[in-house]
């Protein structure tokens, strides 16, 4: 039996190898955050944009409360930030995966460089968005 | 080149598809509702209800929630079976999920035609 056949597998990768002793290329954390912002888009960050919608609909005590109060609150301000990052960065991963599905940008260099444009792009976006908050 | 042979009932290929067209629908959404908010008047209360109070902003919103809900049950389908092993957990944690995307629905629903 060759060396290769003989390896564990499936293998299960430790989260601190990941974080610490493996070196991850940019496309790779694209993923990871991917997934990451994925899942607090759909938990807390879902509910919590209902709960804002549900009372600024609901009356014109709850819209100002929410607008001029609510997201007045620095801790509420961060969360904010948080959530457009989260979804800014998943929107554009996410166009760039629908791309990747139709074969655009598969050879490595174009791969490399269009994870970078998704991380910088959704800082930018962050920063457009969220100063708007202030 | 590698040769799979598709069986089954094709199950993932659904969800994989799902999950794209409705990332692409939630992405329209997302731009056409920013145009929206950076061409219009600022946000008051009474721009804010006339906003929902279009049938096509109510649908369009309601085939958001829709999405995001289908969308959502794929990925986070998809990190449960990466990372949760043990069967219970796992199961628990799916059903825990469905409950949640039927919650976000009814809610939506709630909101746009109270």
């Amino acid at each position: 039996m060759s060396a290769a056949a003989k390896k564990p597998r499936p293998k299960y990768l430790s989260l601190t190898a990941l974080l610490f002793e493996i070196r991850q290329p940019i496309p790779a954390w694209v993923s990871i955050l991917h997934r990451i912002s994925g899942a607090l888009l759909f938990f807390p960050f879902a509910a919590w944009l209902l709960f804002m919608l549900d009372r600024s609909l609901a009356s014109e005590g709850g819209f100002d409360a929410i607008k001029g109060h609510y997201l007045q609150l620095p801790l509420v301000k961060l969360g904010m930030l948080a959530f457009i990052w989260a979804y800014a960065h998943h929107f554009c991963a996410g166009i760039r995966f629908l791309l990747l599905d139709l074969n655009k940008g598969i050879e490595l260099r174009q791969a490399r460089m269009s994870s970078v444009a998704v991380l910088l792009a959704s800082l930018a976006i962050t920063a457009i968005f969220g100063s708007r908050l202030w | 080149m590698v040769n799979r042979i598709v069986v089954g009932a094709h199950y993932g290929l659904v969800g994989w598809l799902a999950q794209r067209i409705t990332g692409a629908i939630m992405a329209v959404y997302t731009v056409i509702l920013i145009v929206v908010f950076v061409r219009g008047q600022p946000i008051t209360y009474g721009v804010w209800v006339e906003l929902f109070d279009h049938a096509w902003m109510r649908i369009g919103t309601l085939l958001f929630a829709a999405s995001l809900g289908w969308h959502a049950w794929v990925g986070v389908r998809d990190i449960i079976m990466d990372y949760v092993r043990a069967d219970g957990l796992r199961l628990a944690l799916q059903v825990l999920v469905l409950l949640l995307i039927a919650v976000y629905l009814g809610w939506t629903i709630e909101i746009l035609w109270r």
